[in-house]
């Protein structure tokens, strides 16, 4: 007795919905209707375009044509619309898809209860069955959707962009078309060497500063935090409150005032420096000084956040190890290097490695403050202080250089991305969760 | 017994004099800033730290002169901010109530899936989404920008505030599901109530953003009128730097104040946030 599964099963292969009002489901079933004949009617109109968008990226490019004896400009493809319209249109043939395949999963399951001698569940009873057993899915449909079209949809058009031509002069659209090109931009970023040199100096660069940054904001802060917290140091709270000023300051004013106080010609810095008989510092204008003055600058932004963090640790520290320390006749030095700055280490590890993570695509640091500047002219389009992201930045928004850009955002997540898994890992949290409660 | 004591006299002066100088640097250049707003003339150099003559002119400036539409872009801010972070919040909690409480089949992907999509660039975006809003004609836009933040949301929030969810024992939510709660009652009637402190973390964080982020704002907001203070202030500073900085101090000031006021009243939240989300990974 398979009757219904299969009779159900295979109606709703035919048109979505069929199967269902064929198990008596007959408001779910026309829901379903309606929903697959929007999905055709949109999918006629879209479908074969796209394809044929996706593989040629456009046939035409603009150009002149006779009319009725005068020249005129007729608009061609325009490759990259065309490239994320198809996109967008694959995207929602995937979700139709998916739609589809439990449209069939649903009819054929209901025919299986129906043979089994059970009544279908009635359009009431099925709102209340979601509700109860299939919540956190219902739930998670708007915040996916919206990560679907703003973030996943936007990586994977840059991820293609990365393997096509696209970039100024020569294949700037609607003027000219842009082409497939597989692997040719990430060979001339690595290899050839008018890129690779700026390739890796910037690399370079991007790795000295993650860890230099990582680690003066870390242990600064670590060395403020004990500093505060010592036994006897009176008014705790005010010191804190003034140290985490800097944190409180949003980044974008911060950064643009030190671009100020650094200036070199007028800056308040330079000037208390001339009092004491010193002649001022390029500190934004030297390539050597102005890595010194982002890494100065950023502990300033960094060591409050290390601070608060350290704090926070140092009172969850039972009070009894030090107690036991204490017995075996332990120097406050030792208490410190045996008790405190183990348990500290242990618990802001993953921490630590996100912040390094996050430095290595600290783009506001970099931006605000010298804009990558100095310039360096045997770089392709970077200044001395660069990172990767920041040239990334300019590489698009300045350049035009779409497809190298995207070739640079790759490699960054590449690295980003194995620092974190690694981290993620070994966190508890993500493999022991359920053990907790 | 004298040696020690001493010792301590000395270690204790020594922390003392450290604690100043970090406080001076600390509130340096924020003092220095606002004494810059109230300072006549235009220029970033000035022979004293503390100025001769108190001036208000600048703020008015700000907002009576038709090249800055000062108080134009700070209503621009408010409404985006307090929208994008409204929205963002309730899809983070969603998100974060989802994947804490329920175990279902795609769970661990959805998990990696946010942990992943994070780890890149965020502007590596920035080309595609503006094509995006090209194609719904919603350039130039508030409601653009509301919706790529809204959107982004879930992204940054939802480890932190599944972290802390899952500190709120499950067996609260049992009792109520044998009192006859459901699903809906039990998020709004117990969740929600003793997730406040994440919830005001989540919310603060998500109205600075808007604040201070120029790089959207600044790809998607063409004209003037519709720019943020964060886009105002970048391109104050941009095109003309040295010959109108105390004009730009005056902005930075009304810009920072309300955040900074913000962070005192929420700084231990702050921390418990940040700790949270320290602890947990």
């Amino acid at each position: 007795m398979q009757r219904h599964r299969t009779r159900a099963a295979i109606l709703s292969t035919i048109f979505m919905g069929l199967g269902q009002i064929y198990n008596r489901q007959f408001i779910k079933g026309l829901i379903f209707i309606a929903a697959e004949a929007l999905a055709v009617y949109y999918f006629i109109q879209n479908l074969g375009r796209a394809l044929w968008g996706i593989v040629t990226l456009g046939e035409t490019p603009s150009h002149l044509e006779k009319v009725k004896g005068v020249s005129k400009m007729v608009q061609g493809d325009h490759s990259i619309f065309i490239l994320i319209q198809s996109l967008i249109t694959i995207l929602v043939l995937i979700i139709f898809l998916a739609a589809w395949y439990m449209n069939i999963r649903d009819a054929y399951k209901i025919g299986a209860e129906r043979e089994a001698g059970h009544q279908a569940n009635s359009f009431k009873q099925t709102v209340r069955y979601i509700m109860d057993y299939k919540f956190a899915q219902t739930f998670l449909i708007l915040p996916t959707v919206g990560i679907l079209f703003f973030t996943i949809m936007p990586i994977i058009f840059m991820i293609m962009l990365a393997f096509t031509n696209y970039s100024a002069p020569g294949h700037m659209p609607p003027a000219k078309l842009v082409d497939w090109v597989g692997f040719e931009t990430f060979r001339s970023l690595l290899v050839l060497k008018s890129w690779s040199h700026t390739f890796y100096g910037v690399l370079t660069w991007t790795i000295i500063w993650a860890v230099l940054s990582t680690a003066t904001t870390y242990f600064g802060g670590l060395l403020v935090a004990l500093l505060v917290s010592q036994q006897g140091i009176r008014f705790k709270g005010i010191w804190r409150a003034i140290l985490i000023v800097p944190y409180a300051v949003p980044q974008l004013i911060s950064l643009l005032l030190m671009r100020n106080l650094f200036n070199g010609q007028f800056g308040p810095i330079n000037q208390y420096l001339g009092y004491f008989g010193l002649d001022g510092l390029p500190w934004l204008t030297d390539p050597f000084w102005a890595k010194v003055t982002v890494i100065v600058v950023n502990m300033w932004v960094g060591i409050p956040v290390s601070m608060l963090l350290i704090m926070g640790v140092l009172t969850t520290i039972p009070r009894d190890m030090y107690e036991a320390a204490e017995v075996d006749g332990a120097s406050a030095y030792q208490k410190f290097r045996i008790v405190t700055l183990p348990m500290i280490l242990f618990s802001t590890a993953p921490t630590l490695i996100a912040q390094f993570a996050g430095n290595i695509n600290n783009f506001n640091a970099i931006f605000l403050l010298t804009g990558g500047s100095p310039v360096n002219g045997d770089y392709q389009y970077a200044g001395s202080t660069d990172l990767l992201v920041t040239w990334l930045y300019k590489l698009t928004l300045d350049q035009n250089k779409y497809n190298m850009a995207s070739a640079i955002g790759i490699i960054i997540f590449i690295i980003v991305a194995s620092f974190s898994l690694y981290n993620y890992r070994r966190t508890k949290s993500f493999k022991e969760e359920d053990m907790i409660q | 017994m004298i040696g020690r004591k001493l010792g301590k006299t000395v270690r204790l002066t020594a922390s003392y004099i450290v604690l100043v100088i970090l406080s001076i640097a600390a509130l340096y250049p924020a003092l220095w800033i606002l004494l810059a707003s109230f300072r006549p003339g235009k220029s970033l150099y000035s022979k004293t730290f503390w100025p001769e003559q108190f001036t208000l002119a600048h703020y008015t400036e700000l907002f009576t002169s038709p090249v800055y539409m000062f108080g134009q872009w700070y209503a621009n801010t408010l409404k985006i901010s307090i929208m994008s972070m409204l929205i963002g919040v309730v899809l983070t909690l969603l998100t974060s109530y989802a994947v804490s409480r329920f175990r279902f089949k795609a769970r661990k992907t959805a998990l990696s899936t946010i942990l992943i999509l994070g780890m890149f660039p965020g502007f590596m975006s920035m080309i595609a989404i503006y094509l995006l809003l090209k194609e719904f004609h919603l350039l130039d836009t508030h409601l653009a920008l509301i919706i790529v933040y809204a959107a982004g949301a879930p992204l940054g929030g939802t480890f932190i505030a599944k972290g802390f969810l899952d500190t709120i024992p499950r067996s609260l939510d049992e009792a109520a599901r044998i009192d006859g709660a459901s699903n809906f009652g039990i998020f709004a009637r117990i969740i929600l109530p003793l997730s406040r402190p994440m919830i005001t973390y989540m919310a603060l964080t998500q109205f600075v953003g808007p604040w201070v982020d120029f790089i959207f704002a600044r790809l998607i907001l063409r004209s003037k009128e519709n720019w943020t203070v964060a886009v105002g202030m970048w391109d104050m500073v941009n095109s003309q730097q040295n010959t109108n900085f105390t004009l730009f101090s005056a902005g930075a000031v009304l810009i920072a104040v309300p955040i900074m006021i913000l962070f005192g009243f929420l700084q231990r939240l702050l921390v418990d946030g940040l700790t949270a989300g320290a602890s947990k990974g």
